[in-house]
């Protein structure tokens, strides 16, 4: 039915592997020390090393070396300077770069911060837009809260391409909003292929994720303590400020990290409602892998987007050591 | 209960975790339809001890013998024991019936006979009729009962018992332990119970294993155990006492509270520093002219039968049982007699203080 | 009045969340194939949907390997999770660690360093690649939902089966599963439509010629989308929110039972 693509030797360790799982799972329930239930883990084990942590030691491994799998940091001083390379190839042949008016090439770096700098104004907005939506919706006499969340799920269970796609005809110059300003008696209002298309996009997509974790937190929150809170003599205003948004602090911070990280990397989104104009840096790791077909580039930017990643991710758990308020569904 | 063969003999069993040892050499024997209780605070081994006849944590050292043959490494479901644990552990998927039949079911017996067994226990821990309820649906004293059912259905040749009424309130131990101790009697199976409540064990067993840091202090029966204490720890442990520093200044004669005081223990040497033990019940509270003591009385708390009195005589304060009331601030004289004064060698970890 | 705001914000937010949703289904059922101009009622997407090849390969691809993705990957996550479960402290962590990796990696990242390591095997890209890549990322989801149930469970109760003459495997069947079923079935369902929704790391570990749905929108996004799409998305939709009502109502009347 279908063609497995694959060379004769990665079927027989697939099949090997396979083999080896079976024996050791018999071994193990034959095993009189039949208590040893954490063996159970090792198809898992097996199967992450193979699937996570050689593919990020490959990433590393490219990010590097040079086409020829020696040993450069020339990636990274590629993203420092994106016309590093070429450069390097003028002065091979003789020129000198800066007479020729070729100084630091800034795409790479200006790629990165536009990227933070648009997925910071998306957090920042989805919490603007998320915290009240996840206060109001967890208050305790407010019956329909619990079904309203299921309402801020269910949007993303459409195909989350379509639904950046479903904008665009709702945004472009022939698009649904201009046919209505036209037909009212305004003029056409160029709404895409620009940043703030951009940003609309990444917060529709992500608003959700800041919700959940915020709406968990509040919802959890004992009503008893607003109750002390206001017998002690705090107003509506006073009892928020000083108990229920502290107490919800953690589901802040894990909204945060959860809008936060996939909207640094976002993909498709810029490339779709902001045109050409912009790019982001999921964009460009993807250009430099698939168009520029530069695979040490392109794992030196993914390696410094995971050590970015990580690195935020340690300072967030400072905040929130628990990780609580992080379970979406 | 001596002329009852070993059933399960505990040799020189020692284990470690992580390099800290939660037991050290323990030397135990229980006898067929014994009703032995293991007793120590929390951390003392006395789970691990059970733990490992059950046969979910092997030893590090030292061999399980049951029935004269080795089991030290056979897993549980191959040990003809059966454990109520601590919380009973029972089956949330299974209704009551399915819960009691589980190892029955295990074995492959036959629809009827399950259900008629099955019956019989129900019949046994008073809950007939229960058979369809989900377990959850059960007070913590019924599910208690099942879980107690469950075990005994499989017809061990030894019952361990984890804490099993730890988690009731008080009027339904009391009752619980009654039924407890008349069932193992009916039924002729011996019992191997882990309690950290000192009165339960006094209660219910034919004998005693006080424990502390991994060790055995003492075995006995109960009676023995309460009135002949090896070490202060076992005195403190096992009821209320009065334990004070002292010196033996030669057999039979010790010193204490600036008093000689006539004693029946002996063999300890002259001059040599002991704790000296006495139980609330057995200082009098006699005129302050005719008494050893004298002191103040500092407190008194009415405990339903008799008074608890403290009464300080200047260097201690004795904690005295007495079921007439002296008021506080009177002065009184106290007195005990020979018999009533325990010696006990002061060992390093639970000397007075 | 305070009320009302804040009933009154919750549906400004939720309509914004809808209108694309509700865009797409209204085009469906549009005659024409403008995205703005409404030309009249009809079904001639849906029609037409079920003899567009490029589309029906897709949801094939998409739906088998959402199905089987979710079968492995619960399989694998519910012995790991139970394995974990019963690990010392430390290799715990670890094993934790090693779960969370991929849950905090961005998908791009994923989906480049498995297509680096399809790449270097050479392995050629295609249907299976996407499958391993998709149990690869789906089994943290089935550990994190099993776990919170295994942590439910009383300590005892597989002790207590083995006590009551239970080999391990039988108390794997008759014990721990029936008692963290919830989960399984939770985690399953997560990673069927996390692996249902996947485009990015899809994208990096197939080749142009083995296409799921989000891959195949991608590459028509730039000719413009067909409205068969759009008709076959509002299907699966409608197919999907029938599918939660099921589970809700299934879960309700658990909760009625107790």
């Amino acid at each position: 039915m279908m063609d497995l693509h694959l060379p004769a030797w990665a079927i027989w360790v697939m099949l090997a592997g396979l083999a080896v799982f079976i024996v050791m799972f018999i071994i193990i329930l034959r095993r009189n020390h039949g208590v040893k239930r954490s063996m159970f883990s090792t198809p898992y084990a097996l199967w992450m090393i193979i699937f996570t942590i050689i593919p990020c030691l490959l990433v590393a491994y490219y990010a590097f070396t040079d086409a020829n799998g020696k040993f450069t940091l020339d990636n990274f001083i590629s993203f420092w300077d994106s016309n590093h390379e070429m450069n390097k190839e003028l002065a091979n042949l003789g020129f000198d770069p800066a007479a020729m008016g070729f100084t630091r090439g800034m795409v790479n770096i200006s790629t990165l911060v536009y990227s933070l700098w648009m997925a910071f104004l998306c957090t920042v907005i989805c919490l603007l837009i998320g915290y009240p939506a996840a206060l109001f919706m967890a208050e305790r006499d407010f019956k329909l809260g619990a079904t309203l969340v299921t309402l801020f799920i269910i949007p993303m269970w459409m195909n989350f391409l379509l639904r950046t796609i479903a904008w665009m005809s709702l945004l472009e110059d022939n698009g649904l909003i201009n046919t209505l300003l036209v037909s009212l008696g305004f003029s056409r209002v160029q709404l895409m292929y620009n940043n703030s298309a951009v940003l609309l996009g990444m917060v529709y997509n992500f608003l959700p994720f800041m919700v959940f974790p915020i709406y968990n937190s509040i919802s959890k929150q004992d009503y008893r303590l607003t109750e002390a809170a206001m017998d002690l003599g705090a107003g509506r205003m006073l009892t928020f400020i000083r108990v229920t948004f502290p107490l919800s602090l953690p589901g802040v911070v894990s909204g945060i990290t959860m809008v936060f990280m996939p909207a640094v990397t976002t993909f498709f989104i810029p490339r779709m409602l902001g045109g050409g104009n912009t790019e982001m840096f999921g964009d460009l790791i993807e250009r430099t892998f698939l168009t520029a077909n530069n695979w040490n580039l392109g794992s030196a930017l993914s390696l410094i987007m995971m050590v970015l990643i990580l690195l935020s991710l340690g300072l967030l758990r400072k905040v929130d050591p628990e990780g609580e308020g992080g379970s979406m569904i | 209960m001596s002329e009852e063969p070993r059933m399960i003999h505990l040799e020189n069993i020692s284990k470690e975790y992580n390099g800290v040892t939660v037991l050290s050499d323990i030397n135990l024997y229980i006898r067929k339809k014994e009703f032995v209780t293991l007793l120590g605070p929390s951390g003392c081994g006395k789970t691990t001890t059970l733990r490992i006849i059950g046969g979910f944590e092997y030893p590090s050292t030292g061999r399980v013998v049951f029935d004269g043959k080795d089991i030290t490494t056979l897993p549980p479901y191959k040990r003809r024991v059966n454990t109520v644990f601590q919380k009973y552990a029972l089956f949330p998927h299974l209704n009551v019936q399915d819960n009691i039949a589980f190892g029955l079911k295990i074995k492959k017996m036959s629809r009827g006979e399950i259900s008629r067994r099955v019956d019989k226990m129900l019949d046994l821990v008073n809950l007939n009729g229960y058979g369809k309820r989900s377990v959850e649906s059960l007070s913590g004293g019924q599910q208690q009962r099942i879980a107690i059912a469950r075990a005994l259905v499989n017809e061990p040749e030894v019952l361990l018992l984890d804490e099993p009424l730890g988690a009731l309130d008080l009027k339904l131990r009391k009752e619980m332990q009654l039924e407890l101790k008349s069932m193992q009697q009916r039924l002729g199976i011996t019992f191997l119970y882990v309690t950290h409540d000192q009165e339960e064990a006094l209660t219910m067993s034919d004998t005693i294993v006080v424990m502390n840091a991994g060790h055995i202090l003492q075995i006995g029966t109960p009676k023995k155990i309460y009135d002949e204490p090896k070490s202060a720890f076992v005195a403190r442990f096992i009821g209320e006492s009065n334990i004070i520093r002292g010196t033996m200044v030669r057999d039979e004669l010790v010193h204490f509270s600036d008093m000689d005081f006539a004693c029946v223990d002996s063999g300890f040497g002259e001059n040599v520093p002991v704790d000296v033990v006495i139980r609330p019940e057995d200082l009098m509270i006699v005129g302050e002219d005719i008494g050893q003591l004298t002191g103040v009385v500092k407190s008194v708390l009415f405990k339903g039968v008799h008074y608890e009195m403290m009464i300080d005589t200047g260097d201690f304060t004795w904690k005295v049982h007495s079921t007439t009331m002296q008021p506080a601030g009177s002065r009184v004289g106290l007195s005990v007699v020979p018999f009533n004064i325990h010696i006990m060698r002061p060992t390093k970890e639970d000397s007075a203080k | 009045m305070r009320k009302f705001l804040k009933r009154f914000y919750l549906a400004i937010v939720l309509f914004f969340l809808y209108v694309p949703i509700a865009v797409l289904i209204i085009l469906s059922f549009n005659a024409g194939k403008s995205r703005a101009k409404w030309e009249g009622f009809s079904l001639t997407w849906y029609a037409q949907l079920f003899s567009d090849k490029a589309i029906m390969n897709a949801l094939y691809v998409t739906i088998t390997i959402a199905v089987l993705a979710a079968i492995f990957a619960t399989i694998l996550g519910t012995l790991a999770a139970i394995g974990i479960h019963a690990m010392k402290k430390r290799p715990q962590a670890l094993m934790m660690t090693l779960t969370n990796i991929p849950m905090t990696m961005p998908d791009i990242v994923t989906g480049v360093s498995l297509m680096l390591l399809f790449l270097f095997t050479k392995v050629e890209r295609g249907y299976v690649t996407m499958l391993l890549a998709h149990i690869t990322f789906d089994t943290p989801y089935v550990i994190l939902s099993v776990m919170p149930k295994l942590k439910q469970m009383n300590k005892h109760s597989y002790e207590a089966a083995l006590d009551l003459g239970a080999t391990p495997i039988y108390a794997l069947f008759h014990v721990i599963l029936p008692e963290i079923m919830p989960g399984v079935i939770t985690g399953a369902m997560l990673a069927f439509t996390l692996s249902l929704d996947d485009f990015t790391i899809s994208y990096f570990t197939t080749s142009p010629l083995v296409q799921n749905l989000s891959t195949l929108i991608y590459s028509q996004a730039r000719k413009g989308i067909k409205p068969t799409m759009n008709a076959l998305s509002a299907l699966m939709f409608v197919a999907l929110l029938i599918l939660l009502l099921i589970v809700n109502r299934r879960s309700n009347k658990a909760v009625d039972k107790n």
